[in-house]
């Protein structure tokens, strides 16, 4: 698969630091993504996704660096401004983050209600269509307490798209899902690009997911950026932490659990 | 880090919180003036503090009255002054009583939720997601509830007052033959403006200071100081909530009733 479109920036990162109080969590992070690109941001639990995904949204401040989305300086926004550039864009969280208290339908349509002044039986209209495309059509009127984990994403990713953002995120698509549901979201994914030539952003630690949808990937290790390329280049890569990584071999931070209890069992 | 350190970084960090929660008033008032107006959030906000309260309050405000009218028949009638039971019972209900014991019930009944629900708002990234949206949280969240228990607490402080009064003509005009034109009569002309102004400024401060710590308490969850997350953060923050605004609603009352006496 080639990246398409590659026409302007749409994602500018330069220089990218961040903090929780003293833990420094990302480290000079740089990235460029361009129109119509997947990228998908990869790496072990604690490797600083979230981070940089609260990061890229406006959620958290940098400690240092540049974000640049559609062209505007994140750190240069002011709240009205930011709030416009969100307009732009879709985000789907890992669990969906629906509403409780709202149908899935209203959950859907609830940023058309707020950003547009169209009329209810368009808003309607427009709301199906999304639910549709993502084969949620026969759940409208359910509520989030009664759909399951795939459907609460798939649900998130049509509010996500409800207003046809040029930029979407996608928080962990395929985690805690089963391999056919996930491989479902992966093709949906994939048809969003081609169908509305939408900048996906990915982040996740599923590598069949990863190298199945990518154009480009960035792996990051414990808040530093190990390497950014397309699968062809990930797949080459010599750098241990990375091979480690592709062979699901635990990195030299993670605890060997076998040999450490049967270091404890010797102790005894 | 030495002991002094630690005191030092424990008083910024409470510094801190206090000037994020001050902070967070200030935007959750301003959200509640400001356009966009929200009237449906509101009146389903309205509903469940003010509407789903009603029977508790009516309840607490009958038996309060009732036992308020059965101490002072029994202290009155030893100083031979039973005209004074209605003037007695009117005042405390109207200057303490109705505005504290309303607070601290809506506080039980409806803080509590408001809080476990905003923190598992911000637990469940929802919060977030509204901010993503373009949606600003204070606006959607904060504001429709502080609007709603600025209206909906001093109204069921009325109605709690007024039941109350009428739980202790019960007790004292129809149980213990209290002339009835002596308690009505004593309290209408006992009863004035400032005790009006003091119950009514009370009850509304207690509704900001409910919906302040209530609210704020749920949508830092996750700048809590203890680290707790989850589902064991949302309980802890939620008992934190009434606590902290129950406490605060004591120490207010004995500050408003020291400005106004």
């Amino acid at each position: 698969m080639e990246t398409k479109g590659q026409s302007r920036t749409i994602l500018n990162i330069e220089h990218l630091y961040s903090h929780y109080g003293e833990i420094l969590a990302l480290e000079d992070i740089n990235l460029r993504v361009m129109e119509g690109e997947i990228l998908v941001i990869m790496g072990h639990s604690g490797a600083g996704k979230s981070t940089l995904f609260r990061n890229i949204l406006g959620l958290k401040q940098p400690s240092s660096g540049r974000i640049e989305i559609l062209g505007e300086d994140l750190s240069k926004l002011h709240k009205k401004s930011l709030y416009e550039l969100r307009k732009q864009i879709g985000v789907a969280f890992q669990h969906g983050a629906l509403f409780s208290s709202l149908s899935v339908r209203e959950n859907v349509e609830l940023p058309l209600h707020e950003h547009t002044t169209l009329d209810e039986n368009t808003i309607q209209i427009m709301t199906r269509m999304k639910l549709s495309m993502m084969n949620l059509a026969d759940f409208e009127n359910m509520m989030p307490s009664q759909l399951s984990g795939g459907m609460l994403k798939r649900a998130g990713l049509a509010r996500a798209v409800i207003m046809d953002p040029k930029l979407l995120f996608f928080d962990e698509p395929s985690a805690g899902l089963d391999p056919v549901t996930s491989a479902g979201l992966d093709k949906l994914i994939l048809q969003l690009r081609d169908a509305m030539n939408m900048t996906i952003i990915i982040i996740t630690h599923e590598l069949e997911s990863a190298f199945n949808i990518a154009d480009r990937i960035t792996v990051l290790d414990r808040g530093r950026q190990l390497m950014t390329g397309t699968r062809q280049e990930i797949r080459a890569s010599e750098d241990m932490r990375i091979i480690n990584m592709l062979n699901r071999e635990p990195g030299e931070h993670v605890l060997d659990a076998d040999a450490y209890l049967e270091q404890l069992t010797k102790q005894r | 880090m030495t002991y002094l350190h630690r005191i030092s970084k424990r008083c910024l960090d409470l510094i801190e919180r206090i000037g994020r929660a001050g902070v967070f008033l200030a935007i959750g008032l301003w959200s509640s003036i400001t356009p966009p107006y929200r009237p449906l959030q509101v009146l389903k906000q309205l509903y469940f503090i003010g509407t789903r309260s009603l029977f508790v309050i009516l309840i607490a405000g009958l038996f309060v009255g009732m036992v308020v009218a059965l101490q002072f028949y029994d202290t009155l009638i030893r100083f031979g002054s039973l005209a004074m039971l209605g003037v007695a019972v009117g005042m405390s209900l109207i200057r303490e009583l109705g505005p504290v014991l309303t607070a601290l019930v809506i506080i039980g009944r409806a803080g509590s939720a408001i809080c476990a629900e905003i923190s598992i708002m911000r637990n469940e990234q929802q919060l977030d997601a509204l901010e993503c949206m373009a949606v600003d949280p204070y606006q959607y969240v904060i504001a429709p509830r502080i609007l709603a228990a600025m209206i909906s607490v001093p109204l069921l402080t009325a109605i709690f007052i007024t039941v109350g009064i009428f739980g202790g003509y019960f007790v004292g005009v129809i149980l213990f033959d209290v002339s009835s034109g002596s308690y009505l009569g004593g309290m209408y002309d006992a009863v004035n403006w400032r005790d009006i102004i003091m119950g009514a400024s009370k009850s509304v401060t207690f509704g900001l200071l409910m919906i302040w710590i209530t609210t704020v308490k749920g949508f830092y969850l996750h700048l809590d100081p203890s680290g707790a997350h989850g589902s064991e953060g949302v309980s802890k923050v939620t008992t934190d909530a009434v606590v902290f605004s129950s406490i605060a609603v004591l120490f207010a009352d004995y500050i408003l009733s020291a400005i106004i006496l």
